[in-house]
């Protein structure tokens, strides 16, 4: 190999390296600094993780998944063949799988509407979801039986005062 | 002299405060249904412990306040007043005792924005809300936007006198048929016709957009029920952005605009009066109001150029501006895109949406058609007497049912209840603004909480002073029962105080 072509490449090396093109936060991002730093990353490859909630909405080839971090729910737009890895999504019965995507933040993404959503290049499971189990609450079943004496104790002392 | 309101004027009051209550708890048995239906026993609990609080209120007011007597209109307009706050309480319980509020004065602002129908929020984790409490917050929306009297007036209380003062007092002066029990009912039939026929279209929608079906359908009825009572609660945190689709947002405007017609109107649709809709002066309002502040929003959206194309700009922000406008408070933004994605010019044409609102006898807040309208026409008829000869007789007149006269009576009135609401936004403005929130995000939730719209531009948290989210829940109940019932229970407390 000449001098020259070493030189080209480890210029290019050292070129893409530094400068890629377009830049990526492979740190991951909350969505309050996504929504209030929209600008910032719009256009951008960022990394982004929390639980999937509600409804995995299939589109032909492709899904719709919103992934909450605690604070706001984003959208992810997929393809239909990962979304189907997904096993729990969030909601009363179910803590939903936890998934750190990686893909394009849009701050009002053309090919959705002007939603803003991020379109999922790579994903990675953090955590299977599972079912939330829910014991009847004791302190609640007392108060109720409670209350019901008391309301049944008024309905028999107006039933004697009819008499 | 004041005179010291009687304890007969407070027995009445408690008498038919008892009843609103039990008319309340009834309710209850709903999401009761609901849970046993899914299964979700804690959630459950929390309503039965809501009832039998409820029924004992009752019960107990019922009691100790029995009387035979009917109102009269001070006596109807506090009973209607108070009906909303103890309706606020009482809705709160199953609300507080599922753990998604942190604390009881954050279950009942949303309770009261439930009830007045705003849409503002505290709720904590709602994507882990059960389907009973959910069912609840939606179902509040629902009964208040009939009206918690238009409740009992269709269900509970046969035909008394009284009935029409507590009708009028919450904020209906207009009745839709001669008798005010089959005006209540008739609102009741438009509403559940229309709940069926949305949840079937919102339902279908939420399949072909790939949505679970009993899901859908759930969403469905709740969207719908928070869409056409203009108050803007939704199942998912995200609210309408939840769903990504295009068709779910369109449906949903369609609910909004028709939530925000005058009932009367929708009984003349029913009737096949399609040519009052063009006569009406509320709708031709509506039509001009909504272009004008749409213009500006337009203006300003593109001065900013925060959506990359014409279709985007109009999605966006025709559907906030409708949501606006009829008081619904659905967004498809994040509360804190409207302070970093939209300029001034743009918020301010979505806050004078907002202040204006939707026709009167709907279920909208703010300033309202009717009123806009009247103003309008008085500005034109002073304009036109400068212009024409002094001796040219000027009459203005405008459709509203029939046709009517401008007259000083009528504008007055209207000009009175405008100037009492600038005066609610710009008071809950200073609030805002006194605990460190800048001018226009300040102005922009209080005229949000004052007109019961709902948006939110991110002022409305659980973090927020609790001083605040009072003022707010004030602003709600002022707001939705415009004025003069709440102007008479301010009055019935002096006399309290002062009287002789």
């Amino acid at each position: 190999m000449s001098n020259n072509r070493k030189l080209i490449l480890i210029t290019l090396f050292t070129a893409l390296t530094l400068f890629p093109a377009a830049p990526a936060f492979s740190q991951a991002l909350s969505s309050g600094e996504l929504i209030k730093e929209a600008s910032k990353y719009d256009g951008k490859t960022v990394t982004y993780a929390g639980e999937v909630i509600g409804d995995i909405m299939r589109r032909g080839e492709s899904a719709w998944v919103n992934i909450s971090d605690g604070n706001n729910a984003l959208g992810v737009w997929m393809s239909a063949r990962e979304a189907k890895e997904i096993e729990f999504a969030g909601n009363y019965k179910n803590q939903g799988d936890s998934l750190e995507v990686t893909g394009v933040f849009h701050r009002a993404c053309l090919e959705h509407g002007g939603d803003m959503d991020i379109h999922a290049k790579k994903l990675r499971k953090l955590a299977t979801g599972k079912e939330i189990k829910r014991a009847l609450d004791a302190g609640k079943k007392k108060l109720g039986i409670v209350l019901f004496g008391v309301l049944f104790l008024i309905w028999i002392l107006t039933l004697f005062k009819h008499r | 002299m004041i005179l010291k309101p009687r304890l007969e004027d407070l027995k009445i009051i408690g008498f038919y405060l008892g009843k609103i209550i039990l008319g309340l708890a009834m309710t209850m048995s709903i999401p009761i249904l609901t849970g046993l239906f899914f299964r979700e026993f804690n959630p459950v609990l929390d309503f039965l412990i809501g009832i039998e609080i409820s029924v004992l209120l009752g019960l107990l007011l019922i009691k100790l306040c029995h009387t035979e007597k009917d109102l009269n209109w001070m006596q109807g307009m506090i009973v209607v007043s108070l009906s909303w706050i103890v309706a606020m309480f009482v809705g709160a319980i199953p609300l507080y005792l599922s753990g998604h509020w942190k604390s009881f004065l954050d279950a009942c602002f949303d309770s009261m924005s439930g009830f007045a129908t705003t849409g503002l929020a505290l709720v904590q984790d709602l994507d882990h809300m059960s389907y009973t409490h959910n069912l609840w917050r939606h179902l509040i929306m629902f009964l208040g936007g009939q009206g918690i009297v238009v409740i009992a007036l269709s269900f509970f209380v046969r035909g008394f006198s009284g009935a029409f003062k507590m009708y009028v007092g919450e904020a209906r002066e207009e009745k839709i048929l001669p008798n005010v029990v089959h005006s209540s009912r008739f609102i009741w039939l438009v509403s559940c016709v229309y709940l069926v026929l949305g949840t079937v279209a919102l339902g279908i929608t939420g399949i072909f957009g790939g949505m679970h079906p009993f899901n859908s359908f759930f969403h469905g009825a709740c969207i719908f029920m928070t869409a056409f009572d203009t108050g803007g609660f939704s199942p998912q945190s995200q609210s309408i952005l939840y769903y990504h689709s295009a068709a779910y947002e369109t449906i949903t405007v369609i609910i909004m605009v028709l939530g925000a017609l005058n009932f009367k109107m929708h009984y003349h649709l029913w009737m096949g009066n399609r040519k009052e809709i063009f006569k009406d002066i509320e709708t031709s309002t509506f039509f001009v109001t909504v272009l004008a502040t749409f213009s500006i929003i337009i203006v300003g959206l593109t001065q900013i150029g925060t959506y990359p194309s014409i279709w985007v700009l109009f999605r966006k922000g025709f559907f906030q501006l409708i949501s606006g406008h009829t008081g619904t408070g659905f967004q498809t933004l994040y509360p804190a895109q409207f302070l970093a994605d939209w300029n001034h010019l743009a918020i301010v044409g979505l806050i004078m949406a907002m202040g204006l609102g939707g026709a009167v006898c709907s279920t909208t807040g703010a300033i309202k058609m009717l009123r806009i309208g009247i103003i309008f026409k008085a500005f034109k008829e002073d304009l036109k007497k400068i212009i024409m000869p002094e001796k040219a007789l000027v009459i203005e007149k405008f459709h509203h049912v029939k046709e009517i006269f401008v007259e000083d009576k009528l504008v007055r009135s209207a000009l009175i209840i405008t100037i009492a609401y600038i005066i609610l936004y710009v008071l809950g403005a200073l609030v805002g603004m006194f605990y460190g929130y800048p001018f226009l995000s300040a102005f922009f939730e209080s005229t949000s909480a004052a007109a019961n719209v709902g948006l939110s531009c991110g002022i409305t948290d659980a973090a927020m002073p609790a001083a605040l989210k009072v003022t707010y829940m004030i602003q709600m109940w002022i707001g939705r029962l415009e004025f003069m019932s709440v102007f008479t229970i301010l009055g019935f407390l002096i006399a309290i105080v002062k009287g002789k």
